[in-house]
């Protein structure tokens, strides 16, 4: 299988990389990669188990260094995956792949964040932080795919949108916001799959579909525990306080109504068994497929509208 | 003029107090000139002399648009569930309670039915003072149903975002919000009633990352902050200082993100002449 390292590779890695960091200057953005980087070891070293798992766990595993990334998927998942490059705008964001390829015969657009393992690819990738040419880019290709009827797929993984000059200066915001007014005009199905990091508005911007699919031990947020727990608790130290608050585990999104199925992982994480965790979501990819495909282009889209106006509507009046 | 009344009440909060720690006095922000407040007020809360904008409240925001200062509100009842039961240092049931004290709203959005010009619309005013203005499942709810109105009624719409962004303590559910929102502007594209997107200090994070970067005209006040980071984040993630006047009004404008830049006493003229231009009413 591509692109994943030997444990004791691994473990080299991330040490390398957080003795160079803590050489640098502390700001809160280093301690944040430094914690991040300090967890990824934590839950490299922690031998892996079925056991319960309490929403810091999932945050450890769903950022573990070893789980699969979105292109891992593609190649276990899909064939002839011909990647398309580019917003026709500004560039090309290589923290958002997207490309045609076929599932089980049938031609789809697959769109997704893309992290990196090693320095070199973590800087390549950006992090699997998107700019805004990425976000123009993946809905680009939506269209694309809606004006051939092809189904589109998305992947999300991401720690969340790039938040840096370059990005709001040519509007990172309105790259978003765009994206989540657009999406849900377009006549295909589309399926979302979480099956990493969901984070926050940078993960949203591709995840606006018929059916969403989250993997057991992904986590989706409007925001990091770690951030959470700065802003409300104005200490670092309340992280896993912050990640049971924020119910962003997928058994909790199931219950809130915001994810529609749980795609089970192999019984240590995603990343004991890549090739496997593939096989566990092949066949939600196939079922929802088919059932989506069986609407009419108005009853999808009709569909789709009713359920965002209903998504998320925890209020009363008193 | 009723909006200037009502302002004292919108001045009483958190946010707002170093505007009123003098009492009839205000030190400016922007020229640090020690103002009469009765200036201020009869300037829509813009320093004379520099022009700097003040926050103001909700109820002052839609007094100030709306002919005579007279609208209907909307859901004003409408109050979120604390979906996820969250608790920090304290619980947010109890946060809710005293900003909707300190504000009597029912939450950091105040919707109004009015006419501008003679000319009905809804519009939409956030509250900074309650919570910072964050989304949250209320602020949402209240935002599509006014979205849903404009489409039953025919009407136009103005949002004037004024927002921290998400609120934490919702978790995805206020994430669901922007999603929630953006697909309703979608379907109010279908009738063509403009939607105006105005943007005040500070617009940050998921609010602006929807709604408030989908207006067909998105205009701001000046000087406001407008981005999707906050400054301090990108700070830290570049690890350098961020030059002058980045993220403002006049950044926007000039990297082709906003329509204009309108000052706040132009704002009610801005407004209804767009409409007018853009053919708001014309089957009414
Ligand atoms: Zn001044």
């Amino acid at each position: 299988m591509p692109d994943v390292h030997s444990q004791n590779a691994v473990i080299r890695e991330l040490e390398r990389q957080i003795a160079e960091l803590e050489k640098s200057a502390e700001t809160d953005a280093s301690r944040e990669e430094l914690d991040r980087l300090r967890a990824q070891l934590e839950a490299v070293q922690k031998p892996s188990s079925g056991g319960p798992k309490d929403a810091w766990d999932r945050v450890l595993l769903a950022r573990h260094p070893q789980r699969p990334y979105t292109l891992d998927y593609i190649h276990f998942l899909f064939t002839d995956f011909t990647e398309l490059h580019g917003d026709r705008r500004f560039g090309d964001d290589p923290s958002i792949v997207c490309g045609l390829a076929r599932f089980e015969g049938r031609p789809v657009m697959v769109i997704g964040q893309q992290k990196g393992r090693d320095t070199k690819q973590k800087l390549f990738r950006n992090f699997g932080m998107p700019k805004p040419e990425g976000y123009r880019k993946a809905l680009r290709v939506m269209q694309l795919a809606a004006k051939f009827r092809v189904p589109i797929i998305t992947m999300i993984d991401t720690p969340g949108a790039y938040p840096g000059i370059g990005a709001e200066e040519r509007g990172q915001a309105e790259a978003i916001a765009y994206n989540l007014k657009e999406i849900p005009k377009l006549p295909v199905p589309i399926l979302v799959i979480i099956h990493g990091e969901g984070g926050s508005g940078g993960a949203l911007a591709i995840a606006i579909g018929d059916r969403v699919l989250m993997s057991e031990n992904a986590v989706y947020s409007v925001i990091s525990p770690e951030s959470c727990s700065s802003i409300l608790w104005r200490d670092w130290d309340h992280k896993q306080d912050a990640a049971r608050g924020l119910k962003l585990t997928a058994q909790d999104l199931l219950g809130l109504g915001i994810v529609d199925a749980l795609v089970p992982e192999p019984p240590g994480g995603a990343h004991d068994d890549p090739a496997y965790a593939a096989e566990l979501l092949r066949p939600h990819i196939a079922t929802s497929l088919k059932e989506l495909s069986t609407l009419s282009e108005g009853d999808l889209i009709r569909r789709r509208h009713e359920k965002l106006r209903s998504l998320a509507t925890y209020v009363v009046e008193r | 003029m009723t909006w200037f009344k009502k302002e004292k009440k919108a001045l009483e909060t958190p946010q707002e107090k170093r505007v009123q720690t003098e009492g009839l006095w205000s030190k400016c922000e922007g020229c640090k000139v020690i103002l009469w407040k009765k200036d201020l007020d009869a300037n829509f809360q813009c320093c004379p002399k520099c022009g700097f904008h003040f926050k103001i409240g909700s109820r002052a925001r839609l007094e100030m648009l709306f002919d005579e200062g007279e609208y209907t509100e909307h859901d004003a009842r409408l109050f979120s569930t604390d979906p996820l039961g969250f608790k920090d240092t304290k619980p947010y049931s109890e946060r809710l309670k005293k900003a909707e004290k300190q504000t009597g709203l029912s939450d950091a959005l105040l919707t109004g039915e009015g006419r501008v010009g003679g000319k009905p619309l809804i519009v939409c005013a956030m509250e900074f003072s309650f919570i910072g203005g964050s989304m949250g499942a209320a602020v949402g709810e209240k935002i599509t149903r006014a979205i849903d109105r404009c489409i039953a009624q025919k009407l136009p719409l103005v949002i004037v975002s004024c927002s921290g962004g998400a609120r934490m303590m919702e978790g995805a559910i206020s994430l669901m919000q922007m999603a929630k929102i953006s697909a309703g502007l979608a379907r109010l594209d279908e009738i063509r009633k403009p939607f105006i997107s105005v943007l005040a200090d500070p617009t940050t994070g998921g609010v602006t990352a929807s709604y408030a970067m989908l207006g067909d005209l998105n205009i701001a006040e000046p000087g406001a902050l407008i981005g999707f980071a906050g400054p301090r984040v990108i700070e830290q993630t570049i690890r350098q200082k961020l030059p002058e006047g980045f993220q403002r009004s006049e950044f926007l404008l000039a990297h082709g993100m906003i329509d204009a830049i309108v000052p706040r006493k132009e704002l009610k003229g801005f407004i209804a002449r767009s409409m007018n231009l853009l053919g708001a009413w014309e089957n009414h």
